[in-house]
């Protein structure tokens, strides 16, 4: 199933796009940011592969200067069983990758969680706010050069 | 009193999704007229800290927007700064209703990881409380179900039996709560006779407490009213919302990882998967009972095919030795000192493993740098992918459902918020 999605992907989208590897069977493919939404449809309207269910979606802080931010796809086909990874990486400068809400629309709140704890901003995405922290809230605990005690007096208490 | 100013900006970035929403809903008799209702966090109906901000026409909702976060404890952020044994504990506390699932989940991701398996028995045993910890998060769900929607009884019986899972579990485990049974490679100890002998009897009497349950509510009439036709949610939108678990084969359609990707021993089990068509609370209702049962199923077949031997499996340096060998052995005194404080070292590599926990799939990401520490955890927690599904169920409904529907999407903040 790895090498069909991994044929299926070059002949749509030329060899050079991806980077492919493998761990314990799983198959990651690293996609340019560009070209994210259209892989991901092409994924999910294959008649093939069916690619139908966004398991997952994540953030990832790999604090190297080029690739700061990396966001994780999970896809799973229904009809196949089979799952894929999917990966794309943006810098630290402007961390802006397209959002895929209008692939799959459980992918919202899982942006805006990636939002809430990288600071990764998804373009075109309807409503990009905080997931789980107060709006006020300035930082972005996830990323690696956040501390594990936080911020004293990051998150201001109210008034009495 | 002045508002306060953070106040303020939070409430309207709120206010300003709701009225952003499509809130195009046909039903008879509109008011034309729009009321801002703003329900928990603080709120036995939510089933935790959930809140919600609803719009009503009338008594008609046509919009609402989840506010989560009021559980949020950062475990990802702990898991990036604790050994892959220290964070067992924490998985605990994600979805505290079926901690031994959670426990078997994480270290199922770290296995898959680290590149070895547990002895037969373990998986055995894993299976068995799997199973044990489905039936007592679904026995809590039948309970406040009922209990949300008026029907007090049934709650007392359902906790009568969760009482002696939990008996169980202590005797089992020895926590009746957090149980951190599961260790990497395998579980912390061999269970004992006496508790195999209560799983038994347990296993034996349940069918007929179910049946009681059931009797109580399969034909009252007001429970099937208040649930039939209510929050429904068609097999289209429950896909492309990432609904998954008992949500999700209640729309029919026939997903469990338990069958469609077989981990530890499922595949050499006979069991069933049952679905229901109508995407409504009251299949979800019967989809979670029929799922009890065929747990009851699963656990009965273990108690006669699992395997005596070990529950650790030997794999030096990645597994923890036992106490006994610690006090006596030069090398794995070593191994313990190094697993303990510098964690097992892991293959540099990335695994997302996923099992079908009680409320949908639970999965965990570990992105590793080959140090003892993961460098990413991603808990795909079922809750809160599961809860993204309720502005679409609560579209139309009335305000006196909106408990309905909620008790039966069955979420646990814990998880959901992380």
């Amino acid at each position: 199933m790895n090498e069909q999605v991994v044929q299926k992907l070059s002949a749509r989208f030329g060899e050079q796009t991806f980077e492919t590897s493998e761990f314990r069977g799983e198959l990651t493919v690293v996609v340019p940011k560009e070209k994210i939404v259209e892989v991901c449809r092409f994924l999910k309207e294959d008649v093939d592969l069916q690619f139908d269910l966004l398991a997952d979606l994540c953030g990832i802080d790999m604090y190297t200067p080029m690739k700061r931010f990396g966001v994780i796809y999970n896809l799973y086909s229904l009809k196949n069983k089979h799952r894929i990874r999917l990966k794309t990486f943006t810098e630290e400068e402007d961390p802006k990758v397209p959002t895929v809400t209008s692939v799959w629309r459980t992918a919202n709140w899982h942006e805006r969680e990636a939002y809430d704890m990288f600071g990764i901003l998804f373009e075109g995405h309807p409503d990009l706010r905080r997931m789980y922290l107060p709006d006020e809230f300035e930082y972005f605990p996830l990323r690696k050069d956040f501390p594990l005690m936080g911020i004293p007096g990051s998150l201001p208490l109210p008034k009495k | 009193m002045q508002p306060h100013i953070e106040d303020v900006s939070r409430k309207s970035k709120i206010l300003e999704a709701l009225e952003d929403q499509n809130t195009s809903v046909t039903f008879d008799d509109p008011l034309e007229n729009d009321m801002i209702l703003n329900m928990g966090p603080q709120h036995p109906a939510t089933h935790g800290v959930l809140r919600l901000l609803v719009r009503l026409d009338g008594e008609t909702v046509i919009g609402c927007v989840p506010e989560l976060g009021y559980l949020h404890r950062g475990y990802e952020k702990l898991a990036e700064n604790s050994t892959y044994h220290e964070y067992i504990p924490h998985t605990d506390r994600l979805d505290y209703l079926s901690p031994l699932s959670n426990n078997t989940a994480y270290v199922l991701a770290v296995e898959k990881l680290l590149g070895i398996e547990a002895p037969p028995r373990a998986q055995y045993l894993r299976v068995l409380i799997s199973e044990l910890a489905r039936i007592s998060s679904h026995l809590l769900w039948l309970g406040t179900m009922g209990m949300d929607v008026g029907a007090l009884t049934v709650f007392m019986w359902t906790f009568r039996e969760r009482e002696k899972l939990y008996d169980i579990f202590e005797h089992l485990v020895g926590a009746r709560f957090t149980t951190s049974f599961t260790r990497i490679g395998g579980l912390s100890h061999d269970v004992s006779p006496e508790s195999l002998a209560m799983i038994q009897r347990f296993i034996d009497d349940f069918p007929d407490k179910l049946d009681e349950c059931e009797r109580l509510l399969n034909r009252n009439r007001i429970f099937v009213e208040r649930c039939d036709g209510v929050g429904v949610i068609t097999r289209e939108q429950a896909i492309d919302l990432g609904v998954t678990g008992p949500c999700l084969r209640a729309c029919g359609v026939e997903h469990d990882l338990r069958r469609a990707n077989p981990y530890l021993v499922y595949h050499e089990l006979d069991f069933n998967v049952p679905t229901y068509e109508g995407g409504d609370t009251l299949a979800r209702y019967y989809q979670r009972n029929a799922e009890m049962k065929e747990s009851t199923k699963i656990v009965k077949q273990v108690l006669q095919k699992m395997p005596a031997g070990e529950v650790q499996a030997f794999k030096p340096k990645k597994v923890l030795p036992s106490k006994e060998r610690v006090y006596t052995k030069m090398e794995e005194l070593i191994h313990d000192f190094m697993i303990v404080n510098f964690g097992v070292e892991p293959p540099v590599g990335e695994v997302y493993h996923a099992v079908e926990a009680p409320k949908g799939e639970l999965g965990f990401y570990i992105y590793s740098h080959g140090e003892g520490y993961p460098w990413r955890l991603k808990i795909r927690s079922p809750s809160f992918v599961n809860l993204q599904s309720l502005p679409t169920m609560l579209k139309g409904a009335m305000i006196s459902d909106v408990v309905a529907i909620i008790g039966s999407l069955d979420p646990v903040m814990g998880e959901a918020d992380k």
